[in-house]
């Protein structure tokens, strides 16, 4: 089938801060590269989530007066507070002894989807074409095995792959350079790297899931610019995690919980464990008597520089968490990946000029902060294999006395999906039931997502083995997408006396967790229908 | 034949929508917007009766704040030739909308106006009624198919015993049902093609029409929560229940 075809210098994949700075920086360098930003989203934002206490760094450099164009970055940290939590008890450590990295005296208190829709008007006023609603769904190669460009989603399919009478078929983005912004473990972006062998020689990569609420709460519990993190309960000292707590504008609380997905316990279920955090008594206060506006989830990449794959292929480069350039000790990947994107855009204005190797985009990478960031920072999140307390001494010892400058590099030993030990191995955990006050169900949060999905389309979590769920995961890790899918999209349904795997495929917020943490690795998650997922407002 | 299609921008059918807590209204600030989902049907139906060639114009046109020009975008992008934005920040109510459409409709002599049955972010179900007579028309409104002949249109609506299908003559006024078809997606194309299509700004006070509104609002209130429902017994029970605790018989 022949598709529509329309070419452009660079195309763009994903609207978030790597994509957009990409596609500005182009635009500054070269106002006559012809630039194209496809986003899946229905609009720049809605499906960006984040803690966010954001760092200026490459936003200084990308728009030297962006207060004067009135970013929306305006709540400066005022107070940082860090505290470990027993059960009922919390140690409140001191910012002091805190490792320079997590100092936040001159970051900001921001939505990060708000800062992308600012810079998408910044994009679209320096010319650069943006659509949302846009799913890049497939990679065009050349004959010489180059990439071309990418292909948009098919709409108006039915659920057996069928034309609807609404039918429109993908059209095809050809470009010199295609730029894969599509954030952490991206579709096309996983393919590509398997493609290409980029993370050969690789450690594998690491991930997290991040929970995000954001409550209104009352005023005079609301300190305005007050950054808070917690570390210990009510995860176990083997699992990585730990919470943030800001006070943004607005007597507004955004609230959030972070946990690595190399967690080994297949009982464990990441969303319960951030509605039970909310019921500690170091935290319950801030928000009783509050109402909670917003909830979502994403998968945060962790690996750091000895996961980070190659970023640049024949026709194509890797920015921001599609390679994932996050610096994991900072708990911050929006300033690295503005910048690898802004280095992206120089090495692409290089390559179209004067032909410059691709290549050169890791040089230049190597020499810039991001780089002498995420060196610094490497051994930190490694050590926490050994558990929280080693974990907390090593990184002491490498972030405060060496700063990061130890002579030698500790290596991720296994992907997520391998770090699940057998059901019956495990203890169950029982989780309290929500108080619908504090705490709450699934289907009460996914239901403030905004998420929806045209009822009749193809699955878009698809199973390499459809039996495997039943026959296999369930046998050995009690099923674990039940717990570790923080919308409940994946249900074992029991039918006269026969276990069903269901997917609730229209309730997913595109966290791509289950295509990271599933044990065989056999759910692999496509874009759905453009438009379809989250509407997160000020996430 | 020249159809002009009103459109009006709303809070997205997905949004969970939140009363703003001192209750002056719900809160717009960060929330995703789109085209009120029945005059997408209303756009999609204009579309259709200008591919079946019979009709020559499509005009889109919205009544609201400078981003309202975004629904008219839209309809560009699936099929409206060009676009008229009536600038006007602040509640408009369906009065004032159908004033302003009535002397747009007086400048553009359409022989259609098509609109959807009520926007759902009042519900007020009134423009289309109110236009028709301001302008003394005929109008056929929660239409779920549409037929058009010559100088005339058969037009079914959906109403509470089934359908009802009337005739009305050109000029008339159509206020669109969800089910009159399944819109269409707008391709990546013609969103192209639609930002190099004109749209006219007019600013309401131009066309002399006074936007204040007439209705005072006191407040806006969530409804209240509903209660957990309980299981009964047996059919004596839930009628003694019906009868004593919910005094519903």
């Amino acid at each position: 089938m022949s598709r529509e075809v329309m070419e452009y210098d660079v195309v763009v994949v994903g609207g978030g801060p790597s994509g957009l700075s990409t596609a500005i920086k182009l635009k500054q360098l070269n106002p006559d590269v012809s630039v194209c930003l496809l986003e899946k989203a229905s609009e720049i934002g809605a499906h960006i989530l984040s803690g966010n206490v954001f760092e200026t760094r490459a936003l200084d450099e990308l728009f030297p007066n962006w207060k004067e164009l009135n970013a929306p970055v305006k709540t400066k940290v005022n107070k940082e507070k860090f505290l470990f939590l027993g059960k009922s008890k919390s140690l409140s450590w001191p910012t002091w002894l805190l490792p320079k990295v997590q100092h936040n005296h001159n970051n900001y208190i921001i939505s990060l989807a708000n800062l992308c829709r600012w810079l998408a008007e910044q994009a679209e006023g320096l010319g650069i074409e943006i659509f949302p609603g846009f799913p890049a769904s497939e990679v065009l190669y050349n004959e010489d095995g180059s990439v071309k460009g990418i292909a948009t989603q098919d709409m108006g399919l039915d659920k057996e792959g069928n034309k609807k009478d609404s039918f429109e078929p993908g059209i095809e983005l050809h470009a010199k350079v295609t730029v894969f912004a599509e954030g952490c473990r991206g579709h096309l972006g996983k393919e590509l790297i398997k493609k290409y062998d980029l993370d050969k020689g690789k450690d594998p990569q690491q991930y997290g899931i991040g929970f995000k609420e954001i409550w209104e709460i009352k005023e005079e519990k609301h300190e305005e610019g007050l950054v808070m993190h917690t570390a210990g309960w009510p995860l176990d000292k083997s699992t990585y995690g730990g919470s943030f707590v800001y006070h943004a504008a607005n007597k507004q609380v955004f609230l959030g919980y972070v946990i690595g997905l190399d967690y080994k316990n297949p009982h464990l279920s990441p969303f319960d464990e951030f509605q039970r955090f909310k019921t500690h008594p170091s935290i319950k206060p801030i928000i009783e008597g509050g109402k909670r506006i917003s909830y979502g989830a994403r998968a945060l990449i962790e690996g750091g520089l000895q996961s980070l794959p190659k970023m640049y292929m024949p026709g194509a480069l890797l920015v921001g968490c599609n390679a994932g350039t996050l610096n994991t000790p900072k708990i911050k990947g929006s300033h690295t990946a503005m910048k690898s994107g802004m280095i992206a855009a120089e090495t692409i204005i290089d390559h179209l000029k004067e032909n410059k190797n691709l290549s050169s985009y890791e040089d230049r990478f190597k020499k810039s902060w991001v780089h002498e960031e995420l060196h610094a920072a490497r051994n930190v999140k490694p050590s926490f294999s050994w558990g929280l307390i080693l974990g907390i001494i090593f990184t002491g010892i490498d972030q405060i006395l060496f700063r990061g400058k130890l002579p030698f590099t500790l290596k991720h030993k296994h992907a997520d999906h391998e770090t699940l030990k057998l059901a019956k191995e495990m203890p169950k955990i029982e989780y309290p039931k929500p108080d619908n006050v504090i705490t709450f169900d699934k289907t009460s949060s996914v239901y403030l997502t905004g998420t929806n999905h045209a009822e009749d389309q193809p699955v878009h979590l698809q199973l390499k083995d459809k039996d495997l769920p039943i026959k296999y995961t369930l046998e050995k890790f009690a099923e674990p997408a039940q717990r570790y899918c923080p919308v409940g999209v994946y249900e074992i349904q029991n039918e006269n006396n026969q276990e069903k795997f269901v997917i609730n495929s229209q309730n997913c917020i595109h966290c791509k967790t289950c295509d990271i943490k599933e044990p065989s690795q056999n759910i692999n998650w496509v874009t759905p229908e453009g438009g379809g997922g989250p509407k997160y407002g000020n996430m | 034949m020249k159809i002009l299609v009103a459109v009006k921008r709303v809070i997205d059918y997905n949004v969970q929508v939140r009363v703003k807590e001192d209750g002056t209204g719900v809160v717009t600030d960060n929330v995703k917007m789109s085209t009120n989902p029945p005059d997408d049907n209303a756009i999609e139906e204009a579309v259709k009766i200008k591919e079946a060639g019979k009709a020559t114009e499509i005009v889109a046109v919205t009544v609201g704040e400078e981003k309202a020009q975004e629904t008219v975008r839209k309809a560009l992008a699936v099929g409206a030739d060009r676009g008229i934005h009536v600038k006007v920040d602040g509640i408009v109510e369906p009065l004032a909308v159908s004033k302003i459409l009535q002397k747009i409709a007086d400048k553009e002599k359409p022989d259609l106006i098509f609109m959807g049955k009520q926007a759902i972010d009042d519900d007020c179900n009134q423009t289309g009624q109110m236009l028709a007579a301001l302008l003394n028309w005929p109008q056929a409104t929660f239409a779920s198919k549409i037929e058009v002949k010559d100088k005339m249109l058969e037009v079914t609506r959906e109403v509470d015993e089934g359908l009802e299908t009337i005739e009305v003559n050109v000029p008339a006024i159509v206020t669109c049902d969800l089910r009159l078809n399944e819109p269409r997606y707008a391709s990546l194309p013609n969103i192209m093609k639609a930002k190099k299509k004109p749209i006219e700004q007019i600013n309401s006070s131009d066309l002399g029409i006074d936007t204040k509104p007439r209705i005072e609002q006191i407040k806006v209130e969530e409804p209240p929560k509903r209660k957990a429902g309980i299981k009964v017994a047996n059919v004596a029970e839930l009628v003694e229940k019906l009868k004593n605790e919910a005094k519903v018989i």
